[in-house]
């Protein structure tokens, strides 16, 4: 039988199939097997987290799809419709409109726990470029489908964020007319956001297989953020990490689960339930809260170009992270200096959201140029020169044997970075 | 926000508040609170309430504003029963299909219809209330910050203005209205409407009332998704137990 993979499973439909596609093989290989850091924290569920939360999305949204109507006069009342008339259809909506948070919370950590262990050093470098372009995807599909229920904010938001375009210099008008199909947010802009906003989350399934791909290469990185020596500083796969991913998944799902059940609008604007109206603009025009940071670094800014170029860069920023970081040291329990940044980083963060959710006057002008300045100033001044400055506490040994042989090394289960209460 | 610590700011800014930012622009006091049968995860509509609140709408709110969302047989979920339903909805005159000559026809209305809106459409909406829009009312209680507390407060907030105000022309003093001037005149009173059920109808009662009636309208899942929350949750809870003793059992023997 030459040319045919060499399977050994007992079931013979599976060795079978196997031994002509060895789907059974990789999963075995990747997710059975598969050689794990034994040391992980829960910070290590988020990534699988995602991948719940991208299928939920996923489904949710194909039977929203089949009662939503993308057109300017149905769209609203459509939405409705779902509410009230569809089978369940308040569930699967309120799941869908919550998961979006749910989503951008578990990448957000997932997000923090790659900056705080360095698992964007090398060699993993490609593997958190990808997970960029991911949030990327991720904010573009969550931009268009608030826009779908075509409610005030859907509407006065798309205007808005595709308006940021027409800052580009000479063709950025052009731009805002192509992107708008039109002369203003209309109907053609409402048909192709729900086109992309069906298309890019499989966009997404494809770039998240390759960012897995990339991290199956590398293999994870782990709180201590040492490579793993030999087989002695891993477990395989599964039971040990299918089993505690499950865990978070049920935390997960509990958490989900109260919001769509006992507070599905808290996270949303009241404005939405109003019908989009283009002659009526909304006191303050706000996005969703994943974006507030995002938003305060445009506002920030008292030139348009320049508002738009600081908010995309601080996306971008992140892209050559991997060589702004000229620390060899990886996780930060073993960087003294920076474990304490780190979380002015985070408050800066944080503060940069709440400045987006005021409008532009009085003292949040000030905190938002501050916290925007010091967000830059992070990436691009503290941390290639902090690589350089900082003394990196002495690294263990090896996974297995993390206390230091001879002389005052942290013990790993002692350090202070308890990171589950913080965030 | 102002008394609040930094930590506490940037905690608000993780949960998404984007709320407080917005009543800063008008001089209106905080909501108060009211109890609502529906508040809380066991939460569910007081059907008398809603039912003195539909005719409280029936009466008074829908002479201006429609319902659009709503279909008469969706009353069932405040306990009406097939036949007042029929009888409510056959009180309306609607629409029909064209006769044999093309021309258009009425008919009484069905449980199948959409609540009856009493304009045909916005201008004539406005032409009628002095250039105001009155809102559709489906999904009023989820479209202004506060809810429910916020209608009931509109509701029982009208007054004569201060002394010094400037109102402007046709507009009423509203001590909860953004920016304390609203287009419409204040709605009810007091003995607007005559219960059936024999409760006093005061103004506090008829306002609890018809916002029960429009919580309702805006959530008709409400009791169905609390009950099913409940069970979802004891159970997610239940599997986060099992999960995590398994996971101390398969991790017992990792050092």
């Amino acid at each position: 039988m030459a040319g045919l993979h060499k399977s050994d499973f007992p079931n013979p439909v599976i060795n079978w199939i196997d031994t002509r596609l060895p789907v059974f093989t990789l999963m075995q290989k990747e997710y059975g097997t598969f050689p794990t850091p034994k040391n992980f924290n829960y910070f290590w569920n988020f990534g699988a987290l995602a991948v719940v939360a991208l299928m939920i999305m996923i489904v949710t949204g194909i039977f929203l799809a089949m009662n939503y109507t993308p057109n300017v006069t149905m769209a609203f009342d459509s939405v409705e419709r779902i509410m009230r008339d569809v089978n369940y259809g308040w569930l699967i909506r309120y799941v869908h409109m919550n998961g979006a948070s749910m989503f951008f919370i578990v990448v957000y950590i997932h997000i923090f726990r790659g900056l705080y262990y360095g698992s964007y050093k090398a060699p993993r470098e490609l593997l958190w470029m990808i997970g960029v372009v991911l949030l990327l995807l991720m904010m573009a599909t969550a931009f268009m489908g608030y826009v779908l229920p075509w409610g005030q904010m859907s509407y006065w938001g798309a205007t808005v964020i595709t308006n940021l375009f027409s800052a580009v210099p000479a063709v950025g008008p052009g731009i805002v007319t192509w992107l708008w199909g039109g002369f203003s947010v209309d109907n053609p802009t409402l048909n192709r956001f729900f086109s992309l906003h069906y298309l890019l989350p499989f966009v997404i399934v494809g770039v998240l297989f390759l960012h897995v791909a990339a991290l199956h290469i590398t293999g994870s990185n782990n709180p201590l953020g040492i490579e793993v020596k030999s087989p002695q500083d891993t477990l395989p796969f599964h039971p040990y990490y299918t089993v505690k991913d499950s865990v978070g998944v049920c935390v997960f799902l509990l958490i989900w689960a109260a919001l769509v059940f006992f507070y599905p609008n808290y996270l949303g604007h009241v404005d939405n339930y109003t019908p989009a109206n283009p002659l009526a603009t909304p006191a303050d025009v706000v996005p969703e809260w994943y974006f507030l940071p995002f938003y305060a670094i445009l506002r920030s800014v008292p030139n348009k170009l320049g508002g738009v170029s600081m908010m995309f860069g601080s996306i971008l920023v992140l892209f050559v992270l991997p060589w702004l970081d000229t620390s060899p040291v990886r996780s930060c329990r073993f960087r003294p200096i920076y474990r304490q940044l780190i979380w002015v980083l985070v408050v800066d963060v944080l503060l940069l959201g709440t400045v987006g959710a005021h409008p532009p006057e009085g003292i949040w002008v000030v905190i938002g140029r501050v916290c925007t300045s010091y967000y830059f100033l992070h990436f691009l001044v503290v941390l290639p020169f902090l690589g350089k400055l900082e003394r990196p506490l002495p690294l263990p040994e090896s996974i297995s044997r993390p206390v230091i042989p001879r002389g005052g090394g942290p013990l790993p289960g002692a350090a202070p970075a308890k990171p589950m209460g913080k965030p | 926000m102002r008394g609040l610590s930094l930590p506490a700011a940037t905690l608000l800014a993780l949960c998404g508040l984007a709320g407080p930012a917005r009543a800063q622009e008008s001089q209106t006091p905080p909501l108060v609170h009211q109890h609502w049968s529906f508040d809380g995860i066991l939460g569910t509509f007081d059907n008398a309430a809603a039912q003195r609140g539909f005719m409280v709408y029936q009466q008074v709110c829908s002479a201006c504003h429609s319902m659009k969302q709503m279909y008469y047989r969706n009353l069932t979920g405040i306990g009406l029963n097939d036949d007042e339903i029929k009888a409510i909805a056959g009180s309306v005159q609607v629409p029909g299909p064209l006769d044999e000559n093309g021309a258009p026809t009425e008919r009484p209305g069905l449980p199948s219809d959409h609540f009856k809106s009493p304009f045909a459409n916005d201008t004539a909406a406005r032409a009628a209330n002095g250039g105001a829009l009155p809102p559709d009312q489906s999904v009023l209680e989820k479209a202004r910050e506060g809810g429910a507390d916020y209608i009931f407060a509109v509701l029982t907030g009208y007054s004569d203005a201060p002394a010094g105000m400037k109102m402007q022309q046709g507009m009423n003093y509203n001590r909860f209205f953004p920016g304390n001037q609203i287009a419409m005149p204040q709605p009810l009173h007091g003995n607007d409407v005559t219960y059936t059920d024999g409760t006093p109808s005061s103004l506090d009662q008829e306002a609890h009332d018809v916002t029960t009636f429009l919580a309702f309208a805006a959530n008709p899942e409400l009791n169905g998704r609390h009950q099913m929350g409940v069970k979802v949750v004891l159970f997610l809870a239940f599997l986060t137990g099992l999960t995590y003793a398994v996971k101390r059992k398969i991790w017992a023997d990792v050092h």
